[in-house]
This record gives C-alpha cells, structure tokens and sequence, in this order.
C-alpha cells in the first residue's frame, strides 16, 4: 500500500521538487525510522548486557546471540552427517542379517540422534499448525451452529465463559494422563508428545474462534436473512450461499487471533512438558547452564518471535484475500 | 505384489523350519533382540555417561538396537517413563527400583541388571554458611583446610539457626536417592539429626525430629535454588557442585567417596515385565552399556577427555566442557582454586563398578529402615530377598560371559563368576569408621547411634 502511494505520487503532476521531496519523506517514514529504531534497540540491548552480571556469565548481546546463530547452523550440518552415516551402517547391517538369517524383513527405522535447533522449529511449527486446523474444523461449525440458534448459543454459552479464560498449562496433566491412557498402539503413528501438544494447542484456540463466528453469524444483515427466507433456500444452501460468506471477516479475526494463541500456549506446553519442539529447546539450555545458554535462549527467542509475527502476517494475507470486507483486517 | 502371495507365504514357512533349526543348532549363541527401537531416559549428571558412550561409539548399533536418548525434567518422571512404557530403560538412582519394588512411592517391579557408576556425589554449601563452618575446621601447614570435612564443623551452625528459631534447609535430589542417605549419612555422624520418615502415618517429608530439614530438588536448579537462599546446602551428583564453584555461589566441603569410599551410585533400570518380554533385547543393551563402562575407565582414565567433550553436547549433560572435566577427569575443586587429586571420583568400570552386587541394595535398604522409611523391623532375609528381586547379576553375567566368548573382553576384567555370591567382603571404608558386612543388615542398623534401629517404631 504504501509503495502505491509513492508511485502514485510520482505518476501525477507534482512539480519535480515536491515529487522529489514527496518520495523522500516516504523512504524516511519506512526505511530509515524503523532502521533507526533497530539501532536505537541494538544499542540499547548491548549496553544492557554489558551491565548485567548472571552466575552464568553476561547476559549475551547481539554479538553473542548472532554467534550462537552461527554454531547453531553448524551443529545441524554436523548432525545431517552423521545422519547419513547412521542410514548406510544400517543398510549395511540389515544386509548383513539378511545374509545370516534370510526370514529377517528388513526394515529402516528413523534416525536416532539428537533434533538440531532447525529439526524443533520444524517440529514446533507442524504441531501448531495441526492443533490449529483441529481447532478450526471443531470451532467454526460449532461456531455457525452457535450463531444460527439463539437456544443453542444460551446452552453452550456458559460453558465456553468458563472454559476461554483457563490456562494451557492446567489442561497439561490432564492431556498428558488422557492422552497416555488411550493411545495405546505397538506402533504408533505419531508420538505421544506431540498428540499431547497438538491436543493442548486446541483446547486453547479453540474458544477465540467459536466467539468470533458465532458472533459473525448471528450479526449478519437482517435483509441478508430475508432474501434467504424470501428465496425459500434449504438449511444448508442458507448457510452456504449466505452465513458464510457474510460471516468470513469475522470467521478469519478469530482465526488469526487463534493462531496468535496456539503459538505462545504450544511454547509454553512444550516447555513444560518437555515435548519436542522449540519450548523443550530453551527448557534444556537453561538446564544445561552453559556459558553459552543464556545466548542460545534469546536466539531461541528471537526466532520464536520472529515466527510469531510471520504467523500473524500469513493470516492477514488470507484472511485479504477471502474478506470482503477489506476493513475488518485493520481490526 | 499381490500375485507373490502364496509364493511369499511358503518361502515364508520355509523360512521358519530353517531358523528353528539353526536357533536348535546355536542355542548357546545370544538371538537377535526382540525389540530393536528403544528409547533410554536420563537425567543431566555426568554418570549417565555409559548410555551417551555406549550410544555414540556406536555399542548399541553393534547389538542391533536403535536407541534414542532422552533428558528427563526429574527423577520421578524418569520413573514414570519406565512404568508407563514410554521409555524402555533409564539412569536410575540405585534406590530407585528398589523404592519401586517395595512400593515405597511409586510402586512397580523395576530391576537392574547393570549398575552404572561409584562415587561421583558431592555435598555443597553456600558461601555464607562455608565462612560460618570455616573456624571450626583445623587447617593444614598451607593454610588449607584438612579433608575430609567432617558434619561435626557444621553443627554449631545448625544449632545456632535452631536457636534463633531459623529452620536450616537443605537440598538432595529424590526420598530414595543415594544423595539423600549420603547426606544423611554425613549429617547423622556428626551429631546433626536429619529427620525420620513415618510413611505408615502418611509422614513421607521425612523432617520428624529433623534439626535440617531435607526437600527435594531437581539436580540442574540446586546451583539456582541455593543462589536463591531457599536452602543452604545439597548433596547432588556433577557437574552440579563444580557448577557452584563455577559461578562462585557455594563451596563443595566433602565428596561421597570420602563419606563412602567406593560407593555404588546409579543404576539401569528397566521394568521386570521388559526383561521377561525381551531376554535377548535386555542382554545385548547390558552388553552395550558394560563395553562403554569399560571403554571410559579404559588405560587409566585416558578416555576422559573425549567422553567429557560428548557429555558437554548440549542434548547430554550440556554443561561447560571445563566444569564437567574438573570432576570426570581425576581432579576435584573444593574451594575457588583447591584442586585436589581424587582419582577415583567417578568410577565406572574399575573394582567391578559394573556388576550389581545384592550387598549395595541391601545398603540401601539398611537406609531406608535407618530413616524411617521402611517402618517396621524386617528379618536379614527379608532384605537378601528383595535385594535378589531387584538386582539381577544373572542378567549381567550372561552378558559378560558372551562378551568374553566373543573375545571382546577377558576374564580377569570380571568378578569370578563361578564363586561370585553378589556379597562384597565387609566394607570399610566409611566416614564414621562403621564396618558394613551386607549379609547382617540388622546387625550394621544396630550400629547407629542416631537413626532407627531394632524393634523401633515410629
């Protein structure tokens, strides 16, 4: 939007100084203040660090933290190595067996090393997103249903109340307990731990979208509803061609504040729980107290919010895209 | 495929009839492992160092398991893990499966067929407390003080909290864990009172008549925990007390080889139910873990090095590569800058470390009576049977038996399994100059002036 409006004003009939001018105001306001800004905070956090004395050393600067960057990175090329070495010394030995003992079925089982700092982004970031669509494929029906029936929205309402505001680390004992006790498989499809996180990050993203679609649906233009009555359109028809394409501003502020949810309730769960993912990574470093955790947790940090803010940013691309009201994003 | 069926299935048959045969023809030779995917929990100490070694130089692999290993939050999670079957097997506090056996705490049928480590514990106190303790501890020509430091430097320090009404908290790592009767032990011989445990009351903080009080703390918070002023002191495995010395908050003052020379430490554990489901499975993991502990006491030591810079790989132990080598490698560093020679600080295969002797269960279970925590009198075959129950040399020595078939190690590295009788000639070597003989745990509980003793009860 805001390279629009420079081309805009460069296209029109300013006089050149103006136009000139116009453009350099524009570069200032979105490049150089949030650079400055950047700087400000950089300096800020180095000399912060420099007069913060842990038992574990200094609190790391920027330097460090970009250092831990670096090992990080190359920890994970180690480990990719030694991945591959661990899949051919295991062909080689099921050949072997094979050779002595020809009944044998050979089979390839997963690596077993350590997750690298890449390995728990990639992790952390398949669990949210499963809890997520979980989340939405109860929540938006629900939600509909919730916003169509006034009966419905006083039953369920009080339950909801009750339920939005409780913390993810509450439901944790009983997950992990539920989830231990009936996923009982020989071979199971996914891990334990990350049902536990995914079952968690739902349970807690939930409540944002029932809210919000049921409060989409039931607000929807009266004359929106008459025209449905009007055409005699069958239930489903009703929802299809009119709730859900009224209701989708409301339906995708939901989702994206959900999603916002899932990612710091997972980080959390993770931590707590000691599941794979980038909570158990910062968990851990703060066990180990090197002299490198402190860094390695605010690198963790910074990617955690990082991903964050991307997260956010790709529903707000959506949730453009589908809108029709373009407004409801700015919300 | 679906057209190979049938022809599969008599290749199939075919198969089987041959590999009973051969199975007929070898039954000496140890079978292939029934499970093959396993996953070991353990705790941040460095005496889990036989699984990272065992996992990294590749002994597992060699005996066909595929194991992953997993850091656990605490003690009794790693517990947990073990009875529930999300973790096949974990590093375990010797007291652990015995505890579980009883059903002391969680109740479970948990054996141990390898024993991992001797030593390795060390008692650590705040600075504050060390000035206090500091005048009554006779120094040596160098000004130095003398080792080792002995409870008797530290009670006018507990009494002087008692009298000001100040309850003297310390820290240890678990109710069962040998740090827990390790600083009892110390406590107790020099006339500070530790506290009973009365379980049959539903007492299970074990702070009866206790003049410092004893609570639980995972091993890698002790450092933060004490740096918090929360307790004064903890007994816990390294890197734990050279961390202390490290950041400069506390002081370690004794190590439990100089409470107990040669102490037995931790344990594997795997459930009853797992060493009856997979023979093969438990004896080649055994074999794996009894090559790494030989590999890290291997010419003197000189593995150390190597073994330590795994053990700082932030998925093991993680801690400074210095602050692990100043205990694995030979040295300790009580006070910032006294560093002492103590060679055999953390044992993992020499003087038998390696084989579960039924007389360092039964120690701990003389202990647990001694606190309280088995509240009534038991006769000494009570104890040889539940010592019997929960070590299994059996196990063990199938192991060592075909490693030395196959020429990985000899003979002479092992007890002589044909008189072996899983009794050690009565021990010595304690603080308190008090001889344990393992076949009369009623007799050496008898021998305590403080702690429970025949025919005591709560």
């Amino acid at each position: 939007m805001a390279t629009t409006s420079i081309i805009n004003k460069l296209s029109n009939n300013y006089p050149v100084a103006e136009k000139v001018k116009g453009v350099f105001t524009e570069l200032t306001r979105l490049v150089v203040v949030p650079l400055i800004g950047l700087l400000v905070f950089l300096l800020l956090w180095a000399a912060a660090a420099q007069n913060i004395d842990t038992s574990l050393g200094k609190f790391p600067g920027p330097a460090a933290v970009l250092e831990q960057f670096g090992s990080l990175y190359d920890e994970h090329r180690r480990e990719r190595v030694k991945e591959e070495a661990f899949y051919e010394r295991q062909h080689q030995r099921n050949a072997d067996r094979v050779a002595k003992d020809p009944g044998y079925q050979p089979k390839i089982r997963a690596y077993t090393g350590k997750e690298t700092f890449l390995d728990q982004i990639g992790t952390s970031l398949v669990t949210v997103m499963s809890g997520f669509l979980l989340a939405a494929a109860v929540a938006i029906p629900l939600g509909i249903a919730i916003g169509l029936s006034k009966t419905l929205n006083s039953a369920v309402n009080p339950i909801i109340q009750v339920f939005k505001p409780v913390s993810p680390l509450a439901w944790l004992p009983l997950v992990t307990m539920v989830v231990s006790a009936l996923y009982v498989s020989d071979d199971p499809m996914v891990s334990k731990a990350y049902l536990v996180s995914m079952i968690t990050v739902t349970l807690c993203c939930l409540w944002p979208m029932v809210i919000n679609t049921s409060v989409g649906v039931a607000s929807i233009d009266s004359d929106l509803v008459n025209v449905s009555k009007v055409l005699r359109l069958r239930a489903l028809t009703h929802v299809r061609k009119i709730v859900l394409p009224a209701s989708v501003p409301m339906i995708f502020t939901g989702m994206r504040l959900s999603l916002g949810i899932a990612w710091m309730v997972l980080i959390a769960a993770e931590m707590l729980a000691q599941n794979p993912g980038l909570g158990k990574f910062v968990w851990d470093e703060f066990q180990n107290g090197s002299s490198n955790s402190l860094a390695r947790i605010m690198a963790a940090i910074l990617v955690i919010g990082f991903i964050g803010f991307l997260l956010d940013r790709g529903m707000l691309q959506i949730q453009r895209l589908v809108s029709w009201d373009k407004t409801s994003a700015d919300r | 495929m679906n057209w190979l069926k049938p022809f599969k299935k008599v290749v199939a048959a075919g198969v089987i009839g041959v590999s009973a045969v051969v199975t007929f023809a070898h039954a000496e030779e140890l079978g292939y492992p029934e499970k093959e995917e396993l996953k070991f929990g353990f705790i941040k100490l460095t005496d889990m160092a036989p699984i990272a070694i065992a996992y990294e130089n590749g002994y597992f692999e060699d005996e066909g398991l595929y194991v992953t290993i997993e850091a656990q939050a605490n003690w009794k999670v790693l517990l947990n893990g073990v009875i529930d079957g999300t973790l096949d097997g974990a590093h375990m506090l010797a007291g652990q499966p015995i505890a579980a056996t009883m059903g002391f705490g969680t109740s479970a049928h948990i054996i141990t067929p390898f024993s991992m480590d001797l030593n390795g514990n060390g008692i650590t106190v705040s600075n504050d407390i060390w000035e206090q303790m500091k005048p009554n501890i006779p120094k040596m020509a160098d000004g130095r003080p003398v080792h080792p430091i002995k409870a008797d430097a530290l009670k006018p320090v507990v009494e002087k909290y008692k009298a000001d009404g100040k309850p003297f908290n310390m820290g240890m790592v678990f109710p069962v864990s040998t740090h827990n009767y390790e600083l009892r032990y110390w406590l107790a011989a020099g006339g500070i009172h530790p506290g009973f445990y009365a379980p049959h009351k539903g007492d299970t903080s074990g702070q009866i008549n206790a003049d410092a009080l004893l609570s639980v703390t995972p091993p890698p918070q002790m450092p933060a925990t004490l740096e918090a002023g929360t307790i004064y002191g903890y007994c816990v495995g390294e890197p734990w007390n050279q961390q202390a010395v490290f950041k400069g908050i506390g002081v370690p003052v004794i190590t439990d080889y100089e409470i107990w020379k040669d102490n037995p430490e931790k344990v594997f554990g795997i459930t009853a139910e797992f060493a009856e489901k997979y023979p093969n499975t438990t004896i080649r993991l055994t074999r794996a873990l009894i090559r790494a502990a030989k590999w890290l006491d291997e010419n003197d030591n000189a593995n150390r090095p190597a073994a330590v810079k795994i053990l700082s790989q932030p998925n093991y132990v993680g801690a400074d590569y210095e602050v692990i080598a100043n205990s694995m490698t030979g040295t300790f560093e009580y006070e910032k800058g006294d560093k002492r020679e103590v060679p055999d600080f953390n044992v993992f295969f020499r003087y038998n470390a390696t084989y579960p002797y039924y007389s360092d269960a039964i120690w701990y279970l003389t202990q647990m009576r001694r606190w309280g925590q088995i509240s009534d009198d038991k006769s000494d075959d009570w104890y040889k049977e539940l010592a019997a129950k929960v070590y299994r040399p059996d196990i063990y020595t199938k192991a060592a038996k075909s490693l030395i078939a196959e020429g990985l190690m000899s003979a002479s590295e092992f007890p002589d399994f044909a008189s072996e009788d899983g009794y050690r000639a009565p021990q010595t070597h304690f603080i308190d100059n008090i001889v344990y003989d393992g076949t009369k745990p009623n007799d050496y509980i008898n021998k305590f002036t403080i702690g429970l003793k025949a025919g005591d009860k709560l």
